[in-house]
């Protein structure tokens, strides 16, 4: 029955596994159910053994140990996963939208010959088609695909409930040779580099006051900051204000930044693209302010206006004096 | 080292999107197209990389409308080739796409290729990595701080939570640019426009392959969300409501 199986590509950084693989077992159980298939997830690395132990998600671990699988290697994993899949197909092979998954995707997709769909939030099966929609647009549309027999999927980070994969003890664990593939790689993994502390934690900030692009320049930046004070908070940001470098690394929310849950988000000009949603969306409570009515962040939000944020913020500011 | 930069042009996603009668597709012909950010990331990249160690630039498009002014708007940035890739239909799946370019290539030569990390457009993963496995090289996604040593390539990878890795690779390779080393550069219109009367841009056709997308079923907009309670009022009325809602939430301190 091995056409009905769906594998699961484990994430992990140094042997942690990541959320987001928790949140692809619980998909793929379901698809796998449906399917009358079994789950299986592949665990690449080098001395993985504790990671399997959490992995109870699955029915199988389909591990391959190799030290060119130290740190995320993306050359090796795809010849990795090839020679997984060659020894024990499946028909849908889920992976995710992350850094990590984007390099595994496309070229699991090419290497395989089955077609990917990709930024898929949920999938299910329809007798033999699988359905899958997916998130465009920066989240302002959504697509359906249908595809039939084997596929790959890449599931949107934060798309789906890490609780409903993540189940302690270790399924069986088989061991894949490791391809020789491996020992001749032209990519070099040469090392990890751990981001320096910052000023502040924003993963422990009760009250997150969160620019986007709509706070439009530096010069801005302190009304936010007198915002967040006011509130007993930090202030955080999207992408592109990093990249403006208006605002450290260490502040920045989303799927390359860090991943909040603080009590209280205020998020000020954020359009709310899922890699911006991904870091976001476990929030108490989450308030937008956007001018764009449109804007994918009011699908996430709890309230919301479109009143103008420079209109918004000098009158908190007021009633909060 | 010989640099080539494929570059896209995606709907403007400051405008409404509209999609067309059988809701199969978005209104192609209702959109204003502008080059995806990413690129014109990738082309800084490029382009610093070129300052800095010599060798070309050489950037490329599928043919449409937008397209001419997108490359001599890269050549004005300070490319030195530009070709315009006819022969496939402007809005084709991004697996057809990397076999396009992968066709194109044959007659471009490169050591290095940057393409943006992804476009908001895109259903079937990476085109950067679509292609790079297509070609047989390797390909790292998210990349920043890319430079040149002798022959080889070294680059950061960038990882959820600020976290980088570090990695070396001999040509030839594919890189999906995150973020170029400083902001993209504008180029002066003038310039563009000079640039459009003088100087032409070259056209490869490429035999244009079999669609293999996955089926489309709809195209729709997302309503399924909770969805905010949009708050009502003037000014002072909304900031009076965030004010109670913060402080309710954020508990006692
Ligand atoms: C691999 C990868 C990783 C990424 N990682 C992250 C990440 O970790 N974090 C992240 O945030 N992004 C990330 N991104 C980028 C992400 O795709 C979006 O580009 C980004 O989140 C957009 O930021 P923004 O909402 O601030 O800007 P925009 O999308 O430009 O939105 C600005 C918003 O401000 C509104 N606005 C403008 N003026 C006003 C005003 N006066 N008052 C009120 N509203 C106003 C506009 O209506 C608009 O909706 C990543 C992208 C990729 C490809
Ligand atoms: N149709 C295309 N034409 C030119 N470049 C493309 C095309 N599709 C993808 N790319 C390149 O790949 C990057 C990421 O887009 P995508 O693969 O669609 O996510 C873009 O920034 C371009 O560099």
């Amino acid at each position: 029955m091995s056409a009905s199986n769906v594998l699961v590509v484990a994430e992990h950084l140094d042997g942690v596994l990541a959320e987001v693989t928790f949140e692809l077992l619980g998909l793929g159980r379901a698809l796998a159910s449906a399917a009358g298939g079994k789950l299986e997830v592949a665990l690449l690395g080098s001395g993985m053994d504790q990671a399997a132990s959490h992995l109870g998600g699955a029915d199988r671990v389909l591990s391959v140990d190799h030290a060119s699988l130290r740190g995320f290697h993306p050359e090796a994993c795809v010849a990795a996963l090839v020679q997984v899949l060659t020894e024990h197909p499946a028909r849908t092979v889920l992976t995710s939208t992350t850094s990590m998954g984007m390099d595994l995707a496309a070229a699991l997709a090419v290497r395989l010959q089955r077609p990917l769909i990709a930024y898929a939030q949920d999938a299910r099966l329809e007798g033999d088609l699988l359905v899958a929609t997916s998130q465009l647009y920066g989240g302002k549309l959504l697509v359906e695909s249908a595809v039939e027999g084997d596929c790959v999927l890449s599931v949107l980070a934060g798309a789906n409930p890490a609780a409903a994969g993540r189940v302690d003890g270790s399924p069986e664990v088989v061991a894949v040779a490791a391809p020789a593939a491996l020992a001749s790689c032209r990519l070099q993994w040469l090392e990890q580099i751990k981001p320096p502390a910052g000023d502040v934690d924003i993963t422990q900030e009760t009250v997150l006051v969160c620019v986007g692009r709509g706070i439009e320049s530096e010069d801005n930046l302190p009304m936010a900051q007198e915002l967040a004070t006011a509130l007993g908070g930090a202030v955080c940001s999207s992408r592109p204000i990093v990249d403006n470098k208006w605002l450290p690394k260490t502040r920045q929310v989303g799927k390359s930044g860090l991943r909040v849950a603080p009590k209280v988000y205020l998020a000020l000009g954020v359009s709310g693209a899922p890699e911006h949603i991904e870091g976001m969306k476990d929030a108490g409570l989450i308030v937008a302010v956007n001018t764009d009515a449109t804007a994918p962040i009011f699908e996430h939000a709890h309230y919301g206006t479109t009143e103008d944020l420079f209109d918004v913020v000098p009158a908190l500011l007021e009633r909060l004096r | 080292m010989n640099i080539a930069v494929p570059i896209k042009l995606v709907p403007d996603l400051v405008e409404e999107l509209e999609l067309n009668d059988d809701g199969s597709d978005l209104d192609h012909d209702a959109l204003t197209y502008k080059i995806n950010e990413f690129c014109d990331h990738a082309l800084e990249e490029a382009l610093q990389l070129k300052e800095a160690h010599g060798g070309s630039v050489t950037v490329l498009a599928l043919d449409r409308d937008e397209a001419d002014k997108a490359l001599f708007t890269a050549l004005a940035k300070g490319a030195d080739r530009a070709i315009k890739v006819t022969g496939i239909d402007e809005n084709t799946g991004t697996l057809t796409a990397a076999h396009a370019f992968r066709a194109a290539l044959a007659g471009v030569e490169f050591d290095v290729l940057l393409t943006g990390v992804q476009a908001p457009d895109d259903r079937e993963g990476q085109l950067g990595v679509l292609l790079a496995s297509l070609l047989e090289i390797p390909h790292v996604s998210a990349v920043s701080e890319v430079s040149f040593d002798g022959g080889t390539v070294t680059l950061h990878k960038e990882f959820a939570g600020g976290v980088l890795a570090r990695y070396q690779v001999a040509p030839k390779v594919v890189l999906g640019i995150q973020s170029a080393r400083q902001a993209p550069r504008y180029a002066p219109v003038s310039r563009v426009r000079q640039l459009m009367k003088e100087a032409s841009l070259d056209e490869i056709e490429v035999e244009s392959p079999t669609n293999t997308s996955p089926e489309v079923r709809r195209v729709f907009r997302p309503t399924a969300g909770r969805g905010a309670e949009m708050l009502a009022g003037t000014t002072e009325d909304v900031a009076a409501r965030i004010a109670e809602l913060v402080l309710a939430h954020r508990g006692a301190r």
